[in-house]
C-alpha cells in the first residue's frame, strides 16, 4: 500500500538550516547536508529545502549545497527558492535534485510550470502555494507570504494541475508556526478535487495533527520544519504512532 | 569490475552515480556503444518519456547495443519500461519499445478508491524468491515516481499493487530491471543495488 510520506522542511539561508515562526522569527538548527542525513536515517520519506531568502532578496539557491545533498542523501529531496526560468529548474535537476518546487515564479509565469512538465516531466514539478484564510477565501500570496495576489488557492491548484504540476505543497499561512493542526478542511476538498498528490504544510504541533492530517486532511504527505528541528517530535515515534493508527507509514527502525 | 550508466536523453542518471559511489563503485556515465558493450555491468536508468527516448535510442543505436547485451543488466523506471514490449505512452498510443520483456507499459487508469496519478512515494513489493532480493526485509518499502507500469507476465519477479498489481521488478536472461528507484530508496534500495552487482 502507498505510504503516507512525512517530510522534513529545511529552511535555507545563506546555506544554513532555519525556521522561521510566522515566516518573521530566524533561528539557526545546523548544516542542511548532515539534518538531511540524519533525517533520511530517521526515516524521513522526502527532504524539502526552501532557499527562503533567495525569492526575496532575487538570490540563487546554492546548487554547490544541492550538488552535495544529491551525493550523501538516498532519499529524494525538492528544493525551492529562487526559481524563475527554465535554466533555474535545468541548473537545480542536473546538480541532483529530484524535484523543483516553483512558488512565485509560477504565479507571476504560469507558462513556467507548462515549460517545467514539458522538458522535465511532471514528476519534478511541485507547485507550492502559500495561502491565507481571510473573510472566507483562500487567496495566494507571493514571495514568502509577504504580497497577496488576485489567485485563490483551489481555482490555482487546479490551473497548476492541468498545466502540468506533479504535486501541490500547500502551506496554510494561518496555521503556519502556530502547531494547532493542519488546515484539514482546505486540505481535504484539494485533495478531493485534484488527481496529483497534495502535501500538507503549515501547523503540525503533535502526533495527532499528523493523524488528523491523513485521515480528516486526506493529504498525501505531510510536511513540518520546527517540530524535527527541535526535537519536539522524533520521526520514529511520529511513524510508530500513525502506524498504531493505521495510517498506512513505511517503518524503517 | 566495470560499471557503466547508459547515457541518453533521460533525466536522472547522476542520482544513479551517486548511489553506486555511495557503494564505493565508480561508475561510467556514457553513451558510447563500444564502452557499453565492454562493460562488467551496465545500468540503464532514467526518468523520461518513452516515445521520445525510443526515438533518441534508434537514431544512437543504443536499441541493437542494449537488446544484444550479456553482461547483467538493470534497467530503472523508464529504463524497465523501455525494456518491455511496447508501451502506451506515446502520441499514437502505441510505441513499440526494446522487447526484452514480453510485457506491455500501460497508462494508470484511476478508480474510486485510488485516484492519485503518478503513483507517487513509497510502496512495497511482493516477492519471488530470488537472489537480487537477498537481505531485504518484510513488506520491504522502495521509492517510485510514474503514471505508466508494467503488466505481470512471466518475467515478473516483484509486484507492487497500486491501484491493481503490476510489475515492480522483471528478470529474464542477464536483464533485470526495476519500477522503483533503487537509488533514491534509501538502505534498502542499496541492497537492491548491491546485490546487482553481486551477480555474477
Amino acid at each position: 500500500m502507498l505510504a503516507k510520506r512525512i517530510i522534513p522542511c529545511l529552511d535555507i539561508k545563506d546555506g544554513q538550516t532555519v525556521k522561521g515562526v510566522n515566516f518573521v522569527n530566524i533561528r539557526n538548527v545546523g548544516d542542511p547536508v548532515e539534518l538531511g542525513a540524519e533525517y533520511s536515517r530517521q526515516g524521513a520519506d522526502e527532504l524539502v529545502f526552501l532557499d527562503i531568502t533567495a525569492s526575496h532578496e532575487g538570490r540563487k539557491t546554492f546548487v554547490d549545497l544541492v550538488r552535495r545533498i544529491a551525493q550523501n542523501i538516498s532519499i529524494p529531496f525538492t528544493v525551492g527558492g529562487g526559481i524563475h526560468e527554465l535554466k533555474d529548474v535545468d541548473t537545480l535537476l542536473s546538480a541532483g535534485a529530484d524535484k523543483v518546487s516553483i512558488n512565485s515564479a509560477a504565479i507571476k509565469n504560469p507558462d513556467l510550470i507548462s515549460e517545467v512538465a514539458k522538458n522535465f516531466g511532471s514528476q519534478v514539478c511541485t507547485v507550492a502555494i502559500d495561502a491565507k484564510l481571510e473573510d472566507g477565501e483562500w487567496t495566494c500570496f507571493l514571495n514568502g507570504g509577504r504580497i497577496p495576489t488576485d489567485k485563490k488557492l483551489f481555482s490555482w491548484a487546479k490551473e497548476a494541475q492541468e498545466r502540468g504540476a506533479g504535486e501541490i505543497l500547500f502551506t496554510s499561512m494561518n496555521h503556519d508556526g502556530v502547531k494547532q493542526g493542519f488546515a484539514n478542511d482546505a486540505l481535504a476538498v484539494l485533495s478531493e478535487s485534484l488527481s496529483i498528490p497534495v502535501i500538507a504544510s503549515g501547523g503540525a504541533g503533535t502526533m495527532e495533527h499528523f493523524r488528523d492530517v491523513f485521515a480528516e486532511g486526506k493529504a498525501d504527505a505531510a510536511l513540518a520544519a520546527s517540530i524535527f528541528h527541535f526535537h519536539e517530535i522524533a520521526i520514529p515515534d511520529l511513524k510508530q504512532y500513525l502506524n498504531q493508527q493505521g495510517v498506512p507509514v513505511r517503518l524503517t527502525c | 569490475m566495470k560499471v557503466v550508466i547508459v547515457k541518453y536523453n533521460a533525466g536522472n542518471i547522476f542520482s544513479v552515480d551517486y548511489a553506486m559511489r555511495r557503494l564505493g563503485v565508480e561508475a561510467e556515465i556514457t553513451g558510447d556503444l563500444e564502452r557499453i558493450q565492454s562493460a562488467d555491468k551496465v545500468i540503464f536508468p532514467g526518468v523520461g518519456e518513452a516515445e521520445t527516448t525510443m526515438k533518441y535510442l534508434k537514431e544512437h543505436r543504443l536499441d541493437e547495443v542494449i537488446k544484444s547485451l550479456k553482461q547483467p543488466t538493470l534497467g530503472i523506471c523508464i529504463g524497465m519500461q523501455l525494456m518491455c514490449k511496447y508501451s502506451e505512452e506515446a502520441v499514437s498510443g502505441r510505441v513499440d519499445c526494446l522487447g526484452i520483456f514480453d510485457e506491455a507499459v500501460r497508462l494508470f487508469i484511476p478508480n474510486e478508491q485510488v485516484n492519485k496519478v503518478p503513483h507517487m512515494g513509497w510502496n512495497t513489493i511482493e516477492t519471488v524468491n530470488h537472489p537480487l532480493f537477498k537481505g531485504l526485509p518484510e513488506d520491504p518499502y522502495f521509492y517510485y515516481v510514474h503514471s505508466y507500469y508494467a503488466t505481470v507476465g512471466e518475467n515478473t519477479i516483484a509486484t507492487t499493487d497500486y491501484i491493481h498489481p503490476y510489475s515492480a521488478v522483471l528478470h529474464k536472461d542477464n536483464f533485470y530491471a526495476t519500477q522503483f528507484h533503487p537509488e533514491k530508496s534509501g538502505e534498502l534500495g542499496e541492497i537492491i543495488l548491491k546485490n546487482f552487482l553481486d551477480i555474477c
